[in-house]
């Protein structure tokens, strides 16, 4: 097996993962990445994981061994702030060309990290490896090495090349490269009792900003943040800090978790999104802080100041609660921060009409329940149709999304505010959670959108008059006629991967008895692809077993 | 919908306003071998034709009538007289148009009784189209002086019909206010011409002034709307009027010939535009063509593609009561709030603008209103504003001195109205803040709360590393 395989593995074998845990054998061999479904998928490679992971890294040069494609099509373009260095936003590539890939590019990459060393002079190299060299072969590796060694400066692998995976798996392939050649090879200046390490924060739109600010009234020191606003030395020297915080659900647990088992510093995970859970996590940190040794009255200053700071955001949420009560949000977006935005938009009177867990663990799922209760109306894979057909319907007043999905909402000319990576706001904290707040505010009063449902002066009827007529048209039809219904439900698909409809599933546990998941699984291998609707299978079981074994539609 | 003030100052301080005759020479600039003339002191003449000499960097056809001392005690008649004969005997000009001054309504010029008393001295000039216009500098302001001129016109080349005479259907008249650039013009001719119908633009600047090389030197306007055409407007199907300031022009169209007028208070917007293509395809009979469907669709994605730009900025702007009403509303729609709206001149506009107050003021009040605008939106006179203010500026309107285009600034039709998105929004997203570790922090004096900062150095311990 290769250094990656075995890397991939490795990190498949996350202990510190809960999905993981709950996994037989085989299938966490399959790893914890859905298979991509070729011409339906969407989102960002290994690659692309890996860098923004790691990019946020302010002085290090970042260069990409790959063709153009790799980072000239992608440069500079994330959000990460920096209070220094402006190094990290640097496009560095190979840009290897037709020889390179018939030669190898080794060479040409060697050359590279001369003339970056020559030229910038920064503290560290860090290489990430594309798809290309990996086919090619290239001893990124060996290369970096014998660079290192050369220079006299830390040359670090990426070893992500894009096809092994999409962007989830490529934050967990940086946080190994930072663990097996950075973390631990530098000492820090001086150490504290209040010394803390962020982990998967990247300060986007300056977001750590609006945190550090009550850690620094604290006297609590960010010995290093992985990786926003970092600086190489400080991820060099984090090993010495007293206790983590873990930020973005499971993009870098890897980190956190084998910190704890190489250097004995534990982590909580936590969220800086929403006023109740910015309380938590300051208090976690001080817990744990004080666990490891830090004076006692550390908590009843944290106290003090969380006290203040939530006094100080409903004052000042207050003005807009009157406005946003009652107002319905769809939220879209990786599983990332779904859960923590659902406290904080409840926190200011909204609604949920409904979010997404298109990236989300079985534990996310689970926290945006429990915040939720039954109103959970989660949206597994929605379709663009069937998000401007919630919109339509007044279900929802505004979308909250990524870049990607935004032209849904616009399209249907509802407002939209963008919540991920690319986004120029910054929503963390106390601070944060005002400035959202203000946003949906602002997006929510804008008179535009009275303007552009404005029907043009030539249309008898809109491209959304027809939309709704034929979705009336088609709820119309399956009213009229039970038979069509009943198809149209028991078409419904349940396992994309293995292509499994409702209908097959309820007709198998009809002939077959069959009573568990598993044996569905091995009936018909609904649920044996990527295990993404398992649950759904079980709650299908569950309604069986209650119901008869014969469905209501057929015994009638 | 705003309270109108007016400036209670004495002296006015960085002047956002031009004087009457000017805007009274620059319609006349839209007629065809037309010579405006200032019949005032050389000097009136001169600074209106740097004026528009930097603004639209074209030769300028301008004259005066020198009113020298003596002249302006004993009267003009004489410096009228000697002024046309001198115009013709040089330019051989089809129509002059005269635009009184300051100095002469302060001796109180009888002009129009100057020129009967012209016209039988010299029967040889009886085809000399001479108009006259009553521009007093110290009333009134640059659109005044433009739409009276448009007025004038009208009264005088379009013949006064007992019983309206037969119409054009597919012939349209249409009064551009001075609110519109010559590009504004071409633009709208664009739009109306898709429809079969043929325009017939008073004033057009877009012959004059919309800066191509001639042929041939010509000392008077290089183009524009004809005389003859102008004579034939009463037999045209409906009149368009662009700009409230157009009124009067259309009012004396319809009471002179018959042709029903509908007016366009602004052409920059959604709605604005649809109202205006509504019409159009109801008056000629046609449905919207592709081209304009088109337009209207990416008009709407501008809009929603901009909007984030635009929500919640604050937006000072000083500009004569059209282009006010025109951008102003659009920006508002758009979003933005205009925190200051600053004004030359009354109009029944103002009192409807969406801000709280629109004064009829200076670049000095505007400044002053300005205060934590994101942007200031005038003409190239607010550039020092802007720099104190370190607020960018767009600049509007008439003079835009330090810009090349300013004749080819498009802001009506569905595509002006999302270039001027793109334009005013690409100022936002480069103005765009960016965050630093200060940002967010907080001197809590200000709101009441309490600092908690335990001093620093008992809290640093310094430890020897394993």
């Amino acid at each position: 097996m290769t250094t990656l395989a075995n890397k991939i593995q490795d990190v498949f074998n996350e202990p510190g993962c809960g999905k993981n845990q709950g996994k037989s054998e085989k299938e966490r061999k399959k790893g914890c990445t859905k298979q991509l479904a070729p011409g339906a998928a969407a989102g960002g490679c290994a690659f692309d994981g890996a860098k923004i992971a790691l990019q946020p890294i302010t002085d290090v040069a970042h260069l990409v061994h790959g063709p153009i494609a790799c980072e000239g099509n992608s440069w500079d373009n994330r959000g990460a702030k920096s209070s220094d260095s402006s190094l990290y936003r640097t496009g560095f590539t190979t840009d290897i060309g037709e020889n390179d890939v018939v030669f190898g590019g080794e060479k040409r990459l060697f050359k590279s990290i001369k003339e970056i060393v020559d030229k910038y002079d920064p503290p560290a190299v860090f290489v990430y490896q594309t798809c290309v060299p990996a086919m090619t072969g290239d001893d990124i590796e060996a290369v970096c090495k014998a660079a290192a060694a050369k220079f006299n400066k830390p040359v670090v692998p990426v070893i992500s090349p894009g096809f092994v995976g999409p962007k989830n798996l490529g934050n967990k392939l940086a946080g190994e490269a930072i663990l097996d050649y950075v973390i631990g090879t530098m000492e820090p200046e001086y150490t504290t009792p209040y010394d803390i390490n962020i982990i998967g924060e990247y300060n986007l739109a300056g977001e750590l900003w609006q945190v550090k600010p009550l850690l620094d009234e604290l006297g609590i020191r960010i010995l290093a943040c992985i990786s926003g606003d970092a600086k190489y030395r400080e991820v060099a020297s984090s090993h010495r800090a007293r206790a983590a915080m873990m930020v973005c659900s499971k993009a870098m647990i890897n980190v956190a978790r084998k910190m704890e088992e190489r250097y004995g510093i534990p982590f909580f995970e936590g969220s800086f999104y929403g006023i109740g859970d910015m309380s938590d996590s300051l208090r976690e940190i001080s817990r744990l802080l004080i666990e490891r040794g830090a004076p006692q009255e550390l908590m009843a200053r944290t106290e003090a100041v969380i006290a203040r700071e939530e006094v100080r955001a409903w004052e000042r949420i207050a003005p807009y609660t009157a406005r946003l009560t009652g107002k319905r949000v769809l939220l879209i977006t990786g599983g990332v921060k779904s859960w923590s935005v659902v406290a904080a938009l409840q926190e200011a009177g909204m609604e949920i009409a409904g979010t997404s867990v298109k990236k989300s663990t079985k534990e996310d799922k689970e926290r945006i329940k429990e915040l939720m209760g039954q109103d959970a109306h989660m949206i597994d894979d929605m379709t663009p149709r069937e998000m401007y057909k919630m919109l339509k319907e007044a279900r929802a007043d505004i979308m909250l999304s990524g870049g990607r999905s935004q032209f849904v909402a616009l399209k249907a000319k509802m407002p939209w505010l963008d919540i991920n990576q690319e986004r120029h706001h910054a929503y963390a904290g106390y601070e944060g959670m005002v400035e959202l707040v203000a946003e949906i505010d602002k997006a929510l009063s804008n008179p535009v959108w009275a303007q552009v449902r404005l029907p043009a002066p030539w249309e008898e009827t809109s491209w959304e008059e027809r939309a709704t007529k034929a979705i009336e048209a088609e709820a119309a039809s399956l009213a009229a006629d039970p038979e069509k219904a009943e198809a149209h439900r028991r078409a419904r698909k349940i396992c994309s991967c293995r292509d499994v409809s409702l209908g097959a599933i309820e007709d198998a546990i009809a002939s077959k008895n069959l009573d568990s998941v598993a044996a569905v699984g091995a009936e018909l291998g609904a649920g044996t692809g990527c295990g993404g609707c398992q649950e759904k299978i079980a709650a299908i079981l569950g309604e069986k077993a209650g119901a008869g074994a014969i469905p209501a539609s057929i015994a009638a | 919908m705003a309270l109108v003030t007016q400036s209670k100052k004495a002296c006015t301080v960085n002047p956002l306003k031009m004087s009457q005759p000017i805007g009274g020479a620059l319609a006349f600039m839209g007629v065809a071998g037309c010579m405006p003339v200032l019949h005032g002191s050389q000097g009136c003449t001169s600074f209106g034709l740097v004026l528009f000499v930097r603004h639209f960097r074209e030769a300028i056809p301008l004259q005066t009538t020198a009113m020298n001392e003596v002249a302006t005690i004993l009267g003009g008649l004489d410096n009228i007289e000697q002024s046309i004969l001198n115009i013709v005997k040089r330019a051989n000009p089809q129509v002059i148009g005269i635009c009184s001054t300051g100095v002469t309504e302060t001796k109180g010029d009888d002009v129009d009784g100057y020129l009967k008393l012209f016209r039988k001295r010299h029967p040889e000039l009886a085809d000399l189209g001479i108009v006259y216009v009553s521009t007093p500098d110290f009333k009134d302001a640059f659109q005044d002086g433009f739409a009276k001129a448009v007025t004038k016109l009208v009264e005088e080349f379009v013949p006064r019909y007992e019983t309206p005479p037969q119409k054009a259907p597919q012939k349209v008249n249409v009064l551009a206010g001075c609110h519109l650039t010559p590009g504004d013009i071409d633009e709208l001719r664009d739009v109306i011409e898709c429809f079969g119908l043929q325009p017939i633009f008073l004033p057009d600047l877009s012959g004059s002034l919309d800066g191509h090389i001639p042929e041939d030197f010509t000392p008077t306007t290089l183009g524009g709307v004809s005389r003859a055409d102008i004579g034939e407007m009463g037999k045209a199907g409906w009149t368009l009027a662009i700009g409230e300031q157009m009124r009067d022009a259309a009012v004396a169209l319809e009471a002179r010939a018959g042709v029903p007028f509908a007016l366009f208070d602004r052409l920059t917007g959604l709605a604005a535009n649809d109202a205006f293509v509504s019409f159009l395809s109801k008056i000629s009979g046609r449905p919207a063509p592709l081209k304009l469907r088109r337009q209207r669709g990416q008009l709407v994605d501008a809009m929603l593609d901009g909007h984030f730009h635009f929500g919640a900025k604050r937006i000072a702007i000083g500009a004569e009561p059209d282009l006010l009403w025109s951008v102003g509303s659009f920006l508002r729609e758009m979003g933005a709030e205009i925190v200051a709206a600053v004004t030359t001149t009354s109009s029944p506009l103002l009192a409807k603008f969406p801000s709280n107050e629109v004064l009829i003021g200076d670049l000095e009040d505007l400044e002053q209103r300005a205060g934590d605008a994101d942007l200031l939106i005038t003409h190239a006179h607010g550039r020092q504003a802007a720099e104190r203010l370190g607020a960018p500026l767009y600049r509007l309107g008439l003079p835009t001195f330090d810009r090349l285009g300013a004749a080819h600034e498009v802001t009506v039709g569905y595509r002006g109205s999302r270039n001027l998105i793109f334009a005013i929004g690409n100022i936002f997203i480069a103005q765009a803040h960016e965050p630093n570790p200060e940002s967010w922090r907080q001197t809590f004096a200000s709101d009441g709360h309490t600092d908690l900062t335990t001093p620093g150095p008992q809290l640093v311990q310094i430890e020897p590393v394993a």
